[in-house]
């Protein structure tokens, strides 16, 4: 049985920083008309911070709840912004859902997956229905989470995150926001896709393909 | 098309904006040594002196490190553009402000923001360094009158900051100090309107779109959609429009005295803020308000966007005196 160690962790960050950046210019100009225009620049810029401190690592002497952690102070040092704190506090949840484990079997990731998303919830202190990122995450990791309880393989379980965190972003569109910068917009943010809600899908997009790699099939 | 811009490159734009700022005022100004992005008054923190951080994203100067000096702020972190500062650059701040008798984080109410500053509050306060923190909230258009809390902090920062910098240099007691930060942000109304976009350093591109013939009220200092959109008016109903949300709200009295900021947002010229002046102090004479002070040009901008922000302070005599206290930064002096 394969499963995931710090080595796939790394990659995790490698494929979720490719897809950012992949995604950037669509992300700034979502935010730029309900927001500021930046948000594509700061995940491109967290991410690609998480990944090369990632790779700066001694990886067979890194655990993955340390891999995490340094995952989130780079990203945050380089972020600040909203993103910085929600992403850091995501990943040092899911550093702490993973803690003492060297090897992550598939309960392991969707775990871990789980407390990211309470991290943001958390952090932002956001709920569902504000126009967030929360609008994505939440429905993944409860999707993911009933997957997997239901006895879905790890691939299966992440799938089916996908498509929650897909439906999520897309019903942000018809959201009035509540929290962050759009908020002050009331009804004239209705019909626009929150851009961290579909930087959520990105993300949990490239973690699904690539957790899926190193835990192929029906496990 | 990309804008113009005076860059080198787009991503080290703030960075090598600070070498050029410490470059120019050494006399006023350093960062704390492995961290760049924390700006230092040199002649500000004090042993018993409470320490004033102000901070958030760049693209707004002179707001915010052109306030850092004695009698104003002591330090300010700095973001990337239009983004809060991470809380590592803001711990710095506040350990080097700290001169035992507490820490005051005073900055505008966004949300990224809050969440840095709060964790660097955490961070601080395990270095037994206690922070209180009073947010900025005088954009008018950015909340209704009954959701203050939930207001923008936008140039009236100038008066905000103004006034806790000066009871911090007066040494008053850290209860004295958040209590007179907090009212001077109950007291200072703001409002904008925007004519043309910004960009950013990193894109180059408009940062929203606006017809040549269009004005925006309300527009937030990030380019945030303002309260209503429709044709451009003269700078006499601008400034009226302008006037008419924030006087009901600020509700003076005949007789009563004010501060007055008239700031563009980035590349409106002196000649049209003075001419808003023109009409502010034609309105403010006829309702028998005085104006103590007058400040005319660029305080808190949004990159090269078009437009301007009108700030009244209401003043007693205890911001008065808050007001008229010397202060000597970077990029402002008074008394």
């Amino acid at each position: 049985m394969t499963s995931i160690g710090s080595p796939e962790l790394s990659k995790m960050f490698d494929a979720i920083a490719a897809a950012i950046a992949a995604d950037k210019d669509r992300l700034c100009q979502l935010d730029g008309v309900i927001g500021d225009a930046d948000h594509g620049i700061a995940m491109e810029l967290g991410f690609n911070a998480a990944r090369d401190a990632v790779a700066g690592l001694d990886l067979a002497a890194t655990d993955p709840t340390a891999l995490l952690n340094t995952a989130a102070k780079s990203f945050l040092n380089a972020v600040g912004a909203s993103s910085g704190p929600l992403y850091a506090t995501a990943f040092m949840r899911g550093a702490a859902a993973v803690k003492g484990k060297t090897k992550l079997g598939a309960d392991d990731a969707i775990a871990m997956f789980q407390a990211m998303a309470q991290g943001i919830k958390d952090r932002g202190k956001a709920e569902l229905g504000e126009k967030t990122m929360v609008d994505a995450w939440q429905p993944a990791a409860e999707a993911a989470g009933a997957a997997r309880a239901a006895g879905k393989s790890l691939a299966d379980s992440l799938a089916v995150a996908l498509a929650a965190a897909e439906g999520g972003a897309e019903a942000t569109k018809d959201m009035i926001a509540a929290k962050g910068r759009s908020s002050r917009l009331g009804e004239r943010s209705l019909g626009h896709v929150d851009p961290g809600a579909a930087s959520a899908v990105t993300v949990i997009g490239a973690m699904a393909q690539s957790l899926n790699s190193a835990i192929p099939g029906k496990v | 098309m990309q804008t113009k811009k005076i860059i080198n490159d787009g991503n080290r734009a703030v960075d090598e904006m600070l070498e050029g700022i410490l470059a120019a005022h050494p006399a006023h100004l350093r960062s704390v040594d492995g961290s760049p992005r924390s700006i230092i008054a040199r002649d500000g923190p004090r042993s018993g002196k409470v320490g004033l951080v102000i901070g958030g994203g760049s693209g707004h100067e002179p707001t915010f490190l052109g306030f850092v000096g004695k009698g104003l702020a002591d330090a300010a972190a700095i973001g990337n553009v239009f983004a809060s500062p991470p809380p590592d650059p803001i711990l710095e701040c506040a350990k080097a402000a700290s001169g035992g008798a507490g820490v005051l984080f005073m900055y505008g109410n966004y949300a990224g923001d809050v969440m840095n500053f709060d964790m660097a509050a955490e961070m601080a306060a395990m270095d037994d360094i206690e922070v209180r923190t009073v947010l900025t909230t005088d954009d008018v258009a950015s909340a209704p009158r009954d959701q203050r809390g939930k207001r923008r902090g936008v140039a009236g920062n100038f008066f905000i900051f103004k006034a806790a910098g000066a009871a911090c240099d007066r040494m008053l007691s850290f209860d004295e100090v958040e209590r007179i930060a907090r009212k001077a942000n109950d007291h200072t109304f703001t409002m904008g309107v925007a004519l043309s976009p910004c960009s950013l350093p990193q894109t180059r591109r408009p940062n929203f779109e606006i017809g040549a013939d269009e004005m925006e009220v309300g527009m937030g200092i990030h380019g945030e959609p303002g309260i209503a959109r429709g044709a451009l008016k003269s700078a006499d109903a601008i400034t009226d429009e302008m006037l008419d949300r924030i006087l009901p709200e600020m509700a003076p009295s005949r007789g009563d005295n004010v501060a007055v900021l008239v700031n563009s947002l980035g590349s409106t010229p002196l000649m049209e803020l003075y001419i808003m002046n023109r009409r502010l102090k034609q309105r403010l004479d006829d309702i028998g308000v005085s104006v103590h002070a007058t400040w005319v040009g660029n305080y808190c901008t949004s990159l090269e966007m078009a437009g301007a922000s009108l700030t009244l302070e209401h003043l007693d005599g205890e911001l008065q005196t808050m007001l008229d206290h010397p202060c000597d930064c970077a990029m402002f002096r008074a008394g």
